[in-house]
C-alpha cells in the first residue's frame, strides 16, 4: 500500500515539475516542442549507454537531456534557414532522431532496461525503485524529481520577470537587452531536464500531458502569469492523483489514467470556465442578442414617437408584427426592457422612458460606447 | 558476396510484398504530406498517428479483427482528434500546437488504458497483432494489407486530381477560395480525412511516431526542387515511394549481417532513408537548395540596395 502513496507523491512531483515550464512552453506557442523532445531522449540514452556501458550511469540522464538540447538547436537552425517551417523541421528532426535511437536499440542493445515497448509507454508502476546511482549511493526517482522540481520552481522565480518579457514582447526584451534566445535555450534545458527526470515514470508521450494539458487549463481559467503558472501546477496534481488512484480502482496503466484524467480536468475547464469557458461564451452572446433586441424595441418606438401612427405602432399586443418577431420573444423582450427602464407600458401602449429615448437616439447617430451597454 | 547471392537474398515474396506495400505508402503519406506542410500542419500526423490508438483499441474491442476494420475505428477517433483540436482553437485561446499536442498526450493515454485493459480481460489479445499498430513491422506486410494499402492510395490519388485547382487554392489563401464561392470548410473536411485515413493506413508498417517523418520528408525534400505545388506533391509522392522501396531493402539486406533472431527494424531504416534524401536535397535541390542559393546570390541576383529609395 504505501508504494501506492510513493508512486503518487512521484507523479505529484513530477506534474507540479512539469507545469512550471509548461505554461511558458503553451505560452509561446512551442507545446509540440516537448513532445520532440521526450522522443529523442531515447536516441540520447543509448549513445550514451555505448559510451559507458552501464545502465545505472547518470551519464545515461546527461545524454538524453543532452538529446533533447540538440534537437532543439537542430530545428532552429533549420528553421531560420528559411528552406522549412519551424513546424516541418521538428517533425524531421525529432521522428530521424527517434528512428535512429530505436535502430541503435534494436540492432545491438537486447537489454530489458531498454526495451523499447518500456521506452515509449513510461512503467509508472516501476517508478518507485531507484534505478540511477552515483558512486554507489543509490537515487530513489522521488528524490531526483523532486530536486528538479525545486530547480524548475527557483529559475522561474529568479528569472520570471526575463522569462515574462521574452514570452510576451521578444523584441522589446531584446531592445532592453534580455537576451531572448538565450531565455529560449534556457527554458528548452529546463524542458529536457524535466522531461528526463519524468521519463522513467510516464514516458515520452504522456510527459507532453503533463507540460502541456495544465498549462492549457489555466491558461483558459486566468490572465495572469503567476496564477497561471500557480494554476497550472494545482491542475496538474490533481489530475496525478486522481489518475492513480483510478488506475489503481480499475486496475490498468497509470501513465494512461493520468493522461485521461488531465484531458477530463481541462474539458471541465472549458466547458465551465468563468470568463472564458464554452458556458461562459454561450450566456454572453446569448447577453448580446438579447441587448440588440431591446435596442431595436427602444429604436422602433423613437422611429413612430410624437407622429400619426404612434398609436399603431406602439401597441404592445401589436409589436410582433412591426418588428416581425415572435409574439413569445416580444413579451420577453418587453419585459427586459421595462426591468431596464426603456420604456413603460401605459395601458396597452408602450412609451419610451428618457433613458430610452437617449440611447435610441444614440444608436441612430452612430454612438459606438452605448451599444455595448448593459 | 557476389551478384548471384545477392539476387536469391532478394527473390523472396517476403520482401517484395512489404516492399510494394510501403512504396505505395509513402506514395499515399508523401502526396498528402506535402499538402500538409504547405498549409503549416506538418505536426498533424502525429497527432492524428497517436490519438488513433483508442480508436483501434475500441474496434478491437467491438469485435473487429480484419485490417480494413482497425483502420477505421483508428482513423475515426483520428479525425475525432482533429475535429477536437479545431473546436479547441477556435472555442478557446489555446494555440493550434497546444490542441494538438494536448489531444495527442490524453487520446494517446485513453488508447493506453483501454490497450491494457484487452490485455488483461480479452482472451487470446496478446497474439493479436494489436501491438504492431503501436511500433510498426513493415516486414510483416502481407496480401491483404497490399490490398487495402493499394485501394486507398489509388482512391487517394484520384480524389486528389479531381480536388486539385479547390485544394491549391485554400492551401494558399483560404480568404480568397471563400470569396470565389468555394465550400472552403468542406474542402478542408475532405482534405482532412484523407490526411488522416493516410496516417492511419500507415501506422501499421512504420508505427506511431515514424508516420510522422513519412507525411513530412518527402514534401520538405520536394520542396527544395520546385517552387511549383504540382511538382512539389508530385515529387513527395515520388520521394516516398522511394523511401519505402530503398529503406525496405536496405533493411532487409542489412538483416544478413546479423546473427539469426536480430533483424533490422524496417521503420527506422525507412525514415532514415527519407531523411537522407531531405539531407540531399537541402544541399543540391535546384530551387532552395543551399548550393544553388549560394550561387544565384552571387551570379545573378544581386542584394538588394538598403539605401536605395523605394517606390512609392
Amino acid at each position: 500500500m504505501s508504494s501506492i502513496i510513493e508512486l503518487t507523491l512521484v507523479l505529484a512531483l513530477v506534474a507540479a515539475a512539469c507545469a512550471l515550464p509548461g505554461v511558458f512552453l503553451v505560452l509561446r506557442r512551442a507545446a509540440m516542442t516537448s513532445d520532440a523532445i521526450g522522443h529523442v531522449l531515447l536516441f540520447g540514452i543509448v549513445v550514451a549507454y555505448f559510451l559507458t556501458r552501464d545502465l545505472e550511469s547518470p551519464w545515461l540522464l546527461v545524454g538524453a537531456a543532452a538529446a533533447g538540447l540538440l534537437a532543439v538547436i537542430l530545428v532552429e537552425t533549420l528553421a531560420q534557414s528559411q528552406q522549412m517551417r519551424s513546424d516541418a523541421a521538428l517533425g524531421l528532426v525529432f521522428s530521424a532522431l527517434f528512428a535512429a535511437g530505436v535502430l541503435l536499440v534494436s540492432v545491438s542493445v537486447k537489454n530489458v532496461h531498454l526495451d523499447v515497448d518500456s521506452v515509449l509507454l513510461g512503467q509508472p508502476e516501476l517508478a518507485t525503485e531507484p534505478r540511477w546511482s552515483i558512486s554507489g549511493v543509490q537515487l530513489p526517482p522521488v528524490v531526483i524529481i523532486a530536486g528538479v522540481l525545486v530547480l524548475n520552481g527557483l529559475l522561474v522565480i529568479l528569472f520570471f520577470k526575463e522569462l515574462k518579457l521574452s514570452t510576451f514582447d521578444p523584441e522589446l526584451a531584446a531592445v532592453l537587452g534580455f537576451h531572448p534566445a538565450a531565455v529560449h535555450y534556457g527554458l528548452m534545458t529546463m524542458v529536457a531536464i524535466t522531461a528526463v527526470a519524468s521519463f522513467d515514470a510516464v514516458g515520452p508521450v504522456l510527459v507532453v500531458g503533463f507540460f502541456v494539458v495544465p498549462a492549457a487549463a489555466a491558461y483558459v481559467l486566468t490572465n495572469r502569469l503567476a496564477v497561471m503558472v500557480l494554476a497550472a501546477m494545482l491542475v496538474g496534481i490533481v489530475g496525478a492523483v486522481g489518475g492513480t488512484l483510478m488506475a489503481e480502482v480499475g486496475n490498468t496503466t497509470t501513465a494512461g489514467a493520468v493522461a485521461a484524467t488531465l484531458g477530463l480536468l481541462f474539458a471541465v475547464v472549458f466547458v465551465t470556465a468563468p470568463e472564458r469557458g464554452l458556458i461562459a461564451q454561450w450566456r454572453q452572446r446569448r447577453r448580446q442578442i438579447q441587448n440588440f433586441q431591446e435596442l431595436m424595441l427602444a429604436v422602433h418606438l423613437l422611429q413612430h414617437e410624437g407622429l400619426p401612427e404612434e398609436a399603431d405602432e406602439s401597441r404592445w399586443r401589436d409589436l410582433h408584427t412591426h418588428l416581425s418577431w415572435q409574439p413569445l420573444q416580444v413579451a420577453a423582450v418587453v419585459r427586459r426592457a421595462e426591468q431596464r427602464g426603456l420604456v413603460v407600458r401605459r395601458g396597452e401602449y408602450l412609451h419610451l422612458t428618457d433613458q430610452g429615448r437617449t440611447l435610441a437616439r444614440s444608436v441612430l447617430h452612430g454612438d459606438p460606447p452605448s451599444l455595448s451597454a448593459g | 558476396m557476389n551478384w548471384s547471392e545477392l539476387l536469391e537474398r532478394l527473390n523472396t515474396s517476403a520482401l517484395w510484398e512489404p516492399a510494394l506495400g510501403t512504396a505505395l505508402l509513402g506514395l499515399m503519406a508523401g502526396t498528402t504530406g506535402a499538402l500538409a506542410v504547405v498549409r503549416r500542419q506538418s505536426l498533424m500526423g502525429d497527432a492524428v498517428a497517436h490519438a488513433a490508438l483508442p480508436g483501434v483499441a475500441v474496434a478491437f474491442l467491438l469485435g473487429a479483427r480484419a485490417p480494413l476494420a482497425l483502420v477505421l475505428g483508428g482513423a475515426a477517433a483520428g479525425w475525432l482528434a482533429m475535429q477536437t483540436v479545431r473546436l479547441l482553437t477556435h472555442r478557446s485561446r489555446v494555440s493550434f500546437d497546444t490542441a494538438l499536442a494536448g489531444v495527442l498526450a490524453v487520446f494517446f493515454g485513453a488508447g493506453l488504458v483501454l490497450f491494457t485493459y484487452i490485455q488483461r480481460n480479452v482472451l487470446g489479445a496478446t497474439l493479436t497483432p494489436l501491438e504492431r499498430y503501436l511500433f510498426g513491422q513493415a516486414a510483416f506486410l502481407r496480401h491483404d494489407d497490399l490490398l487495402l494499402i493499394g485501394s486507398f492510395t489509388t482512391a487517394t490519388l484520384v480524389i486528389m486530381m479531381a480536388l486539385w485547382k479547390p485544394w491549391a487554392t485554400i492551401s494558399f489563401d483560404p480568404a480568397f477560395a471563400a470569396s470565389i464561392g468555394l465550400p472552403v470548410r468542406r474542402l478542408e473536411w475532405t482534405l482532412t480525412t484523407l490526411q488522416v485515413l493516410a496516417v492511419v493506413i500507415g501506422l501499421k508498417a512504420v508505427g506511431v511516431v515514424l508516420m510522422t517523418a513519412l507525411l513530412i520528408a518527402p514534401g520538405v525534400a520536394a520542396r527544395q526542387w520546385s517552387h511549383r505545388l504540382g511538382f512539389v506533391v508530385l515529387g513527395a509522392g515520388v520521394f516516398g515511394a522511394g523511401a519505402g522501396l530503398i529503406g525496405t531493402l536496405a533493411a532487409h539486406l542489412a538483416s544478413f549481417q546479423f546473427a539469426k533472431g536480430r533483424s533490422v527494424p524496417t521503420g527506422p531504416i525507412i525514415v532514415l532513408t527519407a531523411t537522407a534524401w531531405v539531407v540531399l536535397s537541402l544541399l543540391v535541390g535546384p530551387a532552395r537548395g543551399w548550393l544553388w542559393s549560394k550561387g544565384w546570390r552571387r551570379s545573378r541576383l544581386p542584394r538588394p540596395d538598403p539605401n536605395a529609395p523605394t517606390q512609392p
